[in-house]
């Protein structure tokens, strides 16, 4: 006679082992998935960490054939990039987000839902070249404002879609809820859905921020770079990706040295904003 | 008192596409009144509370006829702000649904504050008012400033009663507040319609036929969208006029 138990033995040290085989197995999967990620990391941290001191954060370049000198025009020029970029992609990716999950139905939704994948599956380039026709040739100069624009309509699919999916997760009845209190349906939408889920928002728009600061094919024909400082939109401004670029391509060591450390504190910068991302997201969370 | 009815249905119509949910029904409630709306589920109760503030139409391909008088105002007449009347008519619904990401305060002032209502003083009497009648005040005196999802699923509802009477309706609509609730919930809750007839006018559905017959003044019975029978609770519960809501009551089908 069997019993319960041996029935319940059958084969329980086979499954077990294999159990642990396929964990094992996973875990060096990702291990291996992981490691040039962290080599990447190591590396660039090994080759910037050296040439990154004030004078770099604080100088501008040094002219050709001079050592020292930095990237502060690059820096705060990749800021300046980030904050027009933003203005556009909010604005417009939120609108966006808010019509497909509060007003969108039937065939233009679905046209805009998916007219916004496709965006965001354009390569940046192809936008780039998209702003130069539109801006740049007709106002016959490279320029913060195209480089702006550019970035930010990388943005825009990105911030709507993950908008309409945040806005989606508040329920029907919270809707109901305020429509049911008299409130038109507007303000429904902004202060009290929109409001409510707030912090993932900017999560999303966070992390889409920190897509586009590394973004640099885009920039080479509509920013283009500057050497100095530039304080006009209309004029070319300097960006931290451009500047690795032409630095690394150059001929000079010192150059080199200075594009590993603009490498480093462009990885610096996204990682924060990363960072910075996941502190905001907390969600169901009041903060008055 | 004052015996003009403030709420008269006439011949109210409601439809989701094709479905006739609300078919010809008419009633009539007196102010400061409870009415339990009762029948079996799907037989039409919400939808027709919901055609009451006009939330009905806000569902996609729904649509409602007839007449709604508020006091003297047919909701339904032409150039009617259903926006107006929801005012008039507040709404606590089956699952409590607070404001995401909002504090015990702002749920509650959410409904004055967003029509415009700026002054601290004036809001803080409002809320603490509210409160009171929703019987939350002593519990949520001292966290007005937490977020609104601390609270547990029975102070929720509370929250929600005291965010729909913060912006003073006339008639209070509740559909099924206490069916998610525990036994001592339900009694708060209870106890709370009892002393809010004071205030407002009520109408409740509720699936709790003791529940309706413990707190309400007068019953109506929907069955298929119909109005089968409606008159005073303690007549409904004794001795019904219809066979199909005698069916009903005594727990024949339903
Ligand atoms: N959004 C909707 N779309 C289509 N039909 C609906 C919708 N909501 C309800 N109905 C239908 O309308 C009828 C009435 O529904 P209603 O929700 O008013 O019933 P109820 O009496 O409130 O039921 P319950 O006691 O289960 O809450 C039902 O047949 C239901 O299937
Ligand atoms: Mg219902």
């Amino acid at each position: 006679m069997i019993t319960f138990s041996e029935i319940a033995a059958q084969g329980y040290t086979k499954r077990k082992f294999k159990n642990r085989l396929m964990c094992l197995l996973f875990f060096v999967a990702a291990l291996v998935a992981l490691t040039p990620l962290f080599s990447i990391m190591g590396y660039v941290f090994i080759k910037g960490v050296g040439s990154i001191n004030w004078s770099f954060l604080t100088q501008l370049p040094a002219p050709v054939g001079e050592s020292g000198g930095g990237m502060a025009n690059a820096l705060v020029g990749t800021c300046v990039l980030i904050v027009l970029a933003s203005i556009i992609g909010m604005t417009s990716g939120l609108a966006t987000g808010i019509y497909l999950s509060e007003y969108g139905r039937g065939k233009l939704a679905t046209i805009i839902r998916f007219s916004a994948d496709m965006l965001s599956s354009v390569p940046s380039i192809v936008i780039g070249l998209f702003v130069y026709i539109l801006i740049v040739r007709p106002m016959q100069s490279f320029s913060a404002l195209a480089g702006g624009v550019a970035l930010g309509v990388i943005m825009i699919p990105t911030i709507a879609r993950s908008a309409e999916e945040l806005l989606k997760l508040v329920p029907a009845s919270v809707r109901e809820a305020g429509l049911a209190l008299g409130l038109p349906r507007w303000k429904v939408t902004i202060w009290i859905v929109l409001k409510g889920s707030l912090s993932g928002i900017i999560t999303g728009v966070m992390l889409a921020i920190a897509r586009v600061a590394g973004e640099t094919a885009p920039l080479l024909f509509t920013a283009l770079g500057n050497r100095f400082w530039s304080w006009n939109l209309t004029q070319p401004i300097g960006s931290l990706p451009v500047q690795i670029f032409t630095y690394s391509i150059s001929p000079f060591e010192e150059w080199h040295r200075q594009a590993w450390a603009g490498a480093l504190v462009l990885v610096l910068l996204v990682f924060s904003i990363n960072l910075g991302a996941r502190f905001v997201f907390r969600p169901q969370i009041s903060r008055d | 008192m004052d015996m003009q009815p403030i709420v008269r249905v006439r011949k109210l119509n409601a439809w989701f596409g094709a479905a006739h949910a609300v078919k010809n029904v008419s009633l009539e409630v007196e102010p400061h009144s409870v009415t339990a709306i009762i029948g079996p589920s799907g037989c039409g109760k919400s939808t027709f509370i919901r055609c009451l503030n006009r939330l009905h139409e806000e569902v996609p391909d729904a649509r409602a006829h007839g007449e709604v008088f508020l006091g003297d105002t047919n909701i339904y007449g032409e150039g009617i702000d259903p926006v107006v009347i929801r005012r008039k008519i507040g709404m606590v619904f089956q699952k409590p649904n607070p404001f995401p990401a909002a504090s015990v305060f702002d749920n509650v002032a959410a409904g004055l504050k967003l029509a415009g209502i700026r002054k601290k003083a004036l809001l803080m009497e409002r809320v603490e008012r509210s409160l009171r009648h929703a019987a939350l005040w002593d519990e949520v005196k001292a966290k007005l400033g937490s977020p609104g999802m601390s609270l547990s699923g029975g102070q929720l509802q509370r929250l929600c009663i005291a965010r729909a009477l913060a912006v003073e309706p006339s008639v209070l609509l509740m559909d099924e507040p206490t069916s998610a609730l525990d036994p001592i919930a339900t009694k708060k809750i209870e106890e709370l319609i009892v002393n809010l007839r004071k205030e407002v006018t009520i109408i409740i559905v509720t699936h709790n036929m003791q529940q309706a017959a413990r707190i309400s003044d007068r019953t109506a019975f929907l069955l298929l969208g119909e109005l089968i029978e409606f008159g005073a609770t303690s007549e409904i519960f004794t001795v019904p006029k219809e066979k199909q809501t005698e069916a009903y009551i005594t727990g024949k089908f339903g």
